[in-house]
């Protein structure tokens, strides 16, 4: 996964700038506790809601156990409707696929629809490379694109932003990229959206070639599903005459039946509606017969590995894999909440961002190894995902596997991970704990001179240990040993006043 | 070696772990989800889908059949529209008084002679009552897919109660999946500045459904 953000400081440090930042905290509680009331509203209107969650978290579970079967289904069935399929290993595979297919195109511009499959991939930085310049045309990803942001959340990236900031970069930016923002543009959010419209509407006119991720891709018959709210999908996914799609190995459905789990749960916990405004299915082309015509006359499908076998790989964290990316998760997220989406240094923000990254990128990186620790482990992530992910577990394993290292697969091979090194001190205590332990003749000595020094015991730990005395009380060793105690009274019942 | 076989490869080694399960797909999910939600009569079931298409701000009209082209030839003139999308398929006697010029629905059309054109009258495949959603499936009475999302106002007619399921489950059984289908709940949306709902960022601003009945006695709620 190339999505790092280069130069990203692990979590505790960002998180640390991110809370004193009064209008980040500002913005992102109304967003958060807004959408997370409306959800639960939502949820609540039906009845069967532990059972579409069981029966989604099975399909996504046997889905991923037979993964391989449905990838060559799949394949053949969008081959056969008049698509093109191509594989993508990583990132850079990714990336140079779609510059070529643009290229053949003769088109030097392109029209994106919001997908969380092409940030990760740095997918605008590489066309922009190549001479194609990727117009984003969802409104948030607009607002972030414009004033050369990143992503902050997964659903509304721009939820960082309050409406006073979105007019100013509207005004100083979108002349650059275009149709200049009206004159005398206010902060209210329909003018705001207008202006947006009339922007982006020259460009959706013109535009040749169409950029999308997917929501759902189903095996048995090839179809497409693009979930979204705006329309600037459907204007991506229908007017241009190329369409190109990447979309992740892991987001195939076996049947065409299974939407109607994904489609009751997915809009319910994303935007908390009953139904999201614009959903678009398209299988293949649809050239020829009677809808001649009707939609792009040529569709590539771009299916993107990036880490995504290493996460199957490892028996813990693959239910990762299940996600639907509806971001329930960051709206509950206490973490999240106070640290916002910038502070994990991924396009995966919030608790889902905390397993997925580390698991598609490896934790070699400080911010890697540090996102299983962006956790309280409170477990609402994991009460509120539609797909029953046990978050917490994932973490907890995470956190495991950063500080004792072991057995991981990376770009498909097993390599042994070395433990971190921040926790060597940790480590190095237990080893003594674990000698000592296993001599009672030392622990004893041990135990004896700690109790007869105690008066000069310091308050805090010194060296390594500092951090970790910085904020917590060191326990106050007893005067005497416990076993020295036990011997001297029989256990206490030789004690005065403690036997029965 | 391709990346086909690479990544297939990959997803073989790192399933080594599973035991091998041959249990039939309909038997390796429990479907113990309802069909539908509640108990509702026809008639309760088509209130409901009124209900909810109000709920997301779509303009909701009831008619008979034999008031059908009166009531579209109001909302087309309260529009002040003089231009008409029309597929190829839809039913004459629907746009019958009105005088509106007709623009048919030809695939040579460019996006710029779309986003010309005032509004669009269509047909739908089915809607559902429990969210509020109506489904085109690009029949000869729905036309292509764009031509419900350049121009602003569409004007969409449902035949109830025969167009009208309950839930999800039952709209996707009635659905083709060879065909491109768009669902539309309520007129295009956004909430990405500080989550205050907006109406129509890219598609039609206006989405008016007209419930049309056969029952002559069917109440007009303009």
């Amino acid at each position: 996964m190339s999505g790092t953000f280069v130069g990203m400081p692990a979590f505790p440090k960002a998180a640390h700038d991110a809370v004193h930042n009064e209008t980040l905290r500002g913005n992102l509680r109304h967003a958060t506790h807004t959408i997370r009331a409306k959800r639960a509203n939502a949820v609540a209107e039906l009845s069967d809601w532990a059972e579409l969650r069981e029966a989604g978290k099975r399909i996504k579970d046997h889905t991923l156990r037979h993964l391989d079967r449905y990838l060559v289904q799949l394949e053949e069935a969008v081959t056969a409707a008049g698509g093109t399929v191509h594989w993508a290993a990583d990132a850079d595979e990714a990336n140079r696929i779609v510059a070529d297919l643009v290229k053949a195109t003769g088109e030097s511009e392109v029209v994106k629809v919001k997908s969380m499959a092409t940030q990760e991939i740095g997918l605008n930085e590489a066309l922009e490379a190549e001479g194609i310049r990727a117009y984003e045309t969802d409104l948030a990803e607009l607002i972030v694109q414009l004033g050369k942001d990143r992503p902050s959340h997964i659903l509304v990236p721009a939820i960082h932003r309050n409406r006073g900031e979105i007019r100013d970069i509207f005004r100083k930016e979108m002349s650059e990229w275009g149709r200049p923002a009206p004159e005398g543009l206010t902060d209210t959010p329909t003018e705001l959206a207008e202006a947006a419209r009339l922007h982006l509407r020259e460009k959706f006119l013109r535009a040749k070639v169409g950029i999308s991720g997917a929501n759902f891709m189903i095996a048995e018959t090839g179809t497409l599903v693009v979930v979204e709210s705006e329309g600037n999908g459907r204007m991506c996914l229908t007017l241009p005459e190329t369409l190109i799609s990447v979309v992740g190995i892991e987001k195939i459905l076996p049947t065409w039946r299974d939407l109607e789990v994904f489609l009751q749960t997915l809009p319910r916990s994303s935007t908390a509606e009953r139904m999201n405004p614009y959903t678009s299915m398209w299988t293949g082309t649809s050239d020829g017969g009677a809808e001649a015509g009707d939609g792009p006359r040529h569709f590539h499908l771009v299916l993107l590995d990036n880490g995504r076998t290493d996460t199957l790989a490892d028996e813990v964290g693959r239910q990762a894999l299940r996600c639907i990316r509806c971001s329930a998760c960051l709206n509950v997220c206490p973490v999240y909440e106070r640290a916002g989406g910038h502070a994990y240094g991924s396009v995966y923000p919030g608790p889902i961002g905390a397993i997925l990254s580390p698991q598609l990128r490896g934790t070699a990186s400080d911010i890697d190894a540090s996102l299983p620790y962006a956790s309280s482990l409170c477990g609402a992530c994991y009460e509120v995902c539609p797909v029953a992910i046990d978050i917490p577990e994932v973490l907890v394993h995470l956190r495991e596997r950063v500080v004792e290292g072991g057995p991981v697969t990376r770009e498909g091979n097993k390599v042994v991970l070395q433990p971190a090194k921040g926790h060597a001190a940790e480590r190095a205590a237990m080893r003594a704990a674990r000698w000592a332990f296993t001599r009672p003749g030392v622990l004893r000595s041990g135990q004896r001179l700690a109790s007869r020094t105690r008066r000069l015991h310091p308050r805090t730990l010194p060296g390594p240990g500092q951090a970790w005395s910085g904020s917590r009380d060191l326990p106050a060793v007893p005067a005497e040993p416990f076993r020295d105690w036990w011997q001297r009274t029989n256990g206490g019942n030789t004690e005065k006043g403690t036997s029965k | 070696m391709s990346s086909r076989e690479r990544i297939l490869g990959r997803v073989q080694r790192a399933l080594a772990d599973v035991g091998q399960d041959d249990t039939p797909y309909e038997q390796a999910v429990p479907r113990e989800y309802l069909r539908e939600h509640g108990e509702r009569s026809v008639e309760q079931t088509v209130d409901l889908l009124a209900e909810n298409l109000a709920d997301y701000r779509a303009i909701v009209h009831r008619c008979t059949e034999g008031e059908l082209a009166a009531l579209i030839g109001r909302l087309l003139a309260e529009r002040g529209s003089k231009t008409v999308l029309v597929p190829t398929g839809l039913d004459e006697e629907w746009l019958g008084a009105t005088d509106a010029e007709r623009v048919p629905d030809r695939g040579e059309s460019t996006p710029h002679e779309l986003d010309r054109v005032d509004s669009v009258v269509t047909a739908c495949a089915v809607a559902i009552a429990e969210t509020g959603t109506i489904v085109l499936d690009g029949g000869p009475d729905q036309g292509r897919r764009r031509i419900t999302l350049v121009p602003d106002h569409h004007i969409c007619v449902v035949r109830v109660p025969d167009q009208v399921v309950s839930a999800v489950p039952q709209a996707l059984e009635r659905l083709d999946p060879a065909r491109p289908l768009t669902w539309i709940s309520g007129p295009s949306a956004t909430s990405d500045i500080e989550l205050d709902r907006v109406e129509g960022v890219h598609g039609p601003r206006s989405l008016e459904v007209v419930l049309v009945s056969g029952r002559p006695d069917a109440e007009v709620t303009p």
